[in-house]
């Protein structure tokens, strides 16, 4: 499908608006299709990329969606669900990482760079050696506009069981990030609830690699989350923020990518950072200017006016 | 629950030996906390007063004897809102999203069902918490936007606000005014008048005779342990410190 095809089958009336003309393809079902997915695992990743920002897990996020490679790559190749090869290698990385720093005397940052690229590694091994129908490039750049009815499937449910936890758990792993030692102290099970957040960063990581693929999954798990950590003082709003970030992000990306014909995952991304880069400028509160105003008016020592 | 006292209320330790990667920080320590009272823990830098509320918090496990609070093992009693601990203020991410209402509210989280879903009585209990540490105009400010002396009682509302008969405060008095010192000794005194148990790390030596009924004085082991008239002297002061601190009469 040519993006001129498209242009010169579309609108017979010009007259109308440049935003419908703008929104045309998403009258195409591919594009309807993207778009669904796309939104739905933007809000998944959105809200657990609050709990990322807080935690400082971003590159514990990175390791784990890079980690599930050989998970995927097997899981094609044995005919399973490509959801389930990806969980428990997404697990099974962050159980090696947490083993590798309890045993040794390794440190965790380092833990968490040896175990992701050995594990990409692996993958990038399997998919050369098993020649499955996997497309390495859609692993790893995501293939948001040729999505299977299976793999749409998959991502539903896989939303469905994070933003449930998310739902029931949700503020317990909050007292999780803030202080842990106040958990405890009254009686949660702190480890738990440790792994309980690395198993919905497992399968959120699972599901964003069907937007953006393994590479950019990160992002989709940090950016939104930090850009509404700039944006407020209170929870309940970030969470609000990121997602509503993370949708615009979804839907211009996809839009900029029919139209420039350019990589879909990268225009997601690319958004979602634009909006992050404006944020940090303009935010009300904890923005550049912002800042930088504060400390012009706030000593305000008495330099004679020029004027 | 039948009503009658646990057997050994307040906190109960005993030959208690802590060591990390075969280095011990605490050796052979022995102490009875009765309800009803104020003990301050007073030791250098480094000389196991960490440790030993680590060890209280169940972060690390003994490597002999046991700790004992009000009669349960420390994880149980904890499952049981039994133990309340106001952190040191490095401890804190004070950028964190959250308001000071909300901080309170964690202390009731175990009291609540597992969905956290406040009740009447938990924001009762929060309302009550933040007017007795005078905070309640304030309560819907982010934690990073109070002063030091602000932030120390938000915690120690939160300690409130659980309703545990043991409290663990470590260094509550560090970057502080002298009105919230005032009323953390208030409410500590309160507490102890209610049967609460307190055990608290502070390098105030200036204030301990004015609150604490007893001292524990430390290094890796306990060096001495009774009524703070008794035991809160120079001579044990400069057992514990090497050097006589400057003490006002």
């Amino acid at each position: 499908m040519t993006m001129l095809s498209v242009v010169t089958m579309a609108s017979p009336a010009p007259a109308s608006s440049l935003s419908s003309l703008l929104l045309e393809p998403l009258h195409q079902l591919f594009m309807q299709r993207a778009l669904g997915i796309g939104m739905l695992v933007a809000v998944v990743c959105a809200v657990l990329s609050c709990f990322m920002t807080l935690k400082g897990w971003a590159l514990m996020g990175d390791a784990v969606s890079h980690a599930v490679l050989p998970g995927v790559v097997l899981a094609y190749a044995l005919g399973l669900p490509f959801a389930l090869g990806a969980f428990v290698f997404g697990v099974g990385s962050v159980g090696v990482i947490g083993w590798i720093r309890e045993h040794t005397r390794v440190k965790e940052d380092t833990a968490i760079g040896l175990v992701f690229t050995g594990f990409f590694a692996l993958g990038l091994v399997l998919i050369s050696k098993l020649r499955s129908s996997v497309d390495l490039s859609h692993i790893l750049f995501g293939n948001l506009l040729g999505i299977t009815d299976g793999d749409i499937v998959q991502t539903i449910l896989i939303s469905l069981v994070v933003l449930g936890v998310l739902a029931v758990r949700g503020r317990d792993l909050l007292l999780f990030c803030f202080d842990p030692s106040h958990a405890r102290s009254i009686g949660l099970r702190t480890g738990r609830l440790h792994y309980l957040l690395l198993t919905l960063l497992s399968l959120a990581a699972v599901a964003g690699l069907q937007a953006v693929g393994i590479i950019l999954v990160v992002a989709m798990l940090v950016t939104p989350g930090a850009t509404a950590y700039l944006l407020t003082d209170r929870f309940g709003p970030m969470t609000l923020l990121a997602v509503a970030s993370a949708l615009t992000a979804t839907l211009v990306g996809l839009l900029a990518s029919y139209w420039l014909d350019a990589s879909t995952a990268g225009c997601i991304v690319v958004v979602q950072t634009l909006l992050f880069i404006l944020v940090m400028v303009l935010a009300p509160q904890h923005g550049l200017i912002a800042h930088r105003r504060r400390r012009l008016t706030l000593p305000s020592p008495p330099q004679g006016p020029a004027a | 629950m039948d009503g009658s006292p646990a057997p050994q209320a307040g906190i109960s330790i005993e030959a208690l030996t802590i060591a990390y990667n075969g280095v011990p920080a605490v050796v052979d320590v022995n102490l009875q906390l009765q309800p009803g009272s104020i003990c301050g823990l007073v030791g250098m830098n480094g000389a196991g007063k960490s440790t030993l509320f680590k060890a209280l918090m169940g972060f690390v496990a003994p490597q002999r004897g046991s700790i004992l609070i009000e009669g349960l093992p420390v994880a149980q009693a904890q499952r049981r809102q039994a133990v309340a601990y106001v952190p040191q203020s490095e401890q804190v991410d004070w950028n964190f999203p959250i308001r000071v209402q909300d901080v309170v509210m964690m202390g009731r989280y175990g009291r609540m069902n597992l969905l956290r879903w406040p009740r009447a009585v938990d924001r009762e209990a929060v309302e009550s918490a933040l007017t007795r540490v005078d905070l309640l105009s304030l309560r819907l400010r982010q934690i990073g936007a109070l002063s030091g002396g602000q932030r120390k009682r938000a915690f120690l509302a939160r300690a409130l606000a659980q309703g545990a008969r043991v409290l663990l405060l470590d260094e509550p008095f560090t970057g502080v005014d002298i009105r919230t010192e005032r009323l953390i000794i208030t409410l500590l005194l309160e507490l102890r008048q209610q049967g609460a148990t307190v055990l608290i790390a502070t390098h105030d030596l200036d204030a301990i005779p004015s609150f604490c009924d007893r001292v524990v004085l430390i290094n890796r082991t306990v060096l001495a342990y009774g009524e703070t008239s008794e035991v809160f002297t120079q001579a044990n002061l400069l057992r514990t410190f090497g050097a006589a601190p400057q003490l006002t009469p």
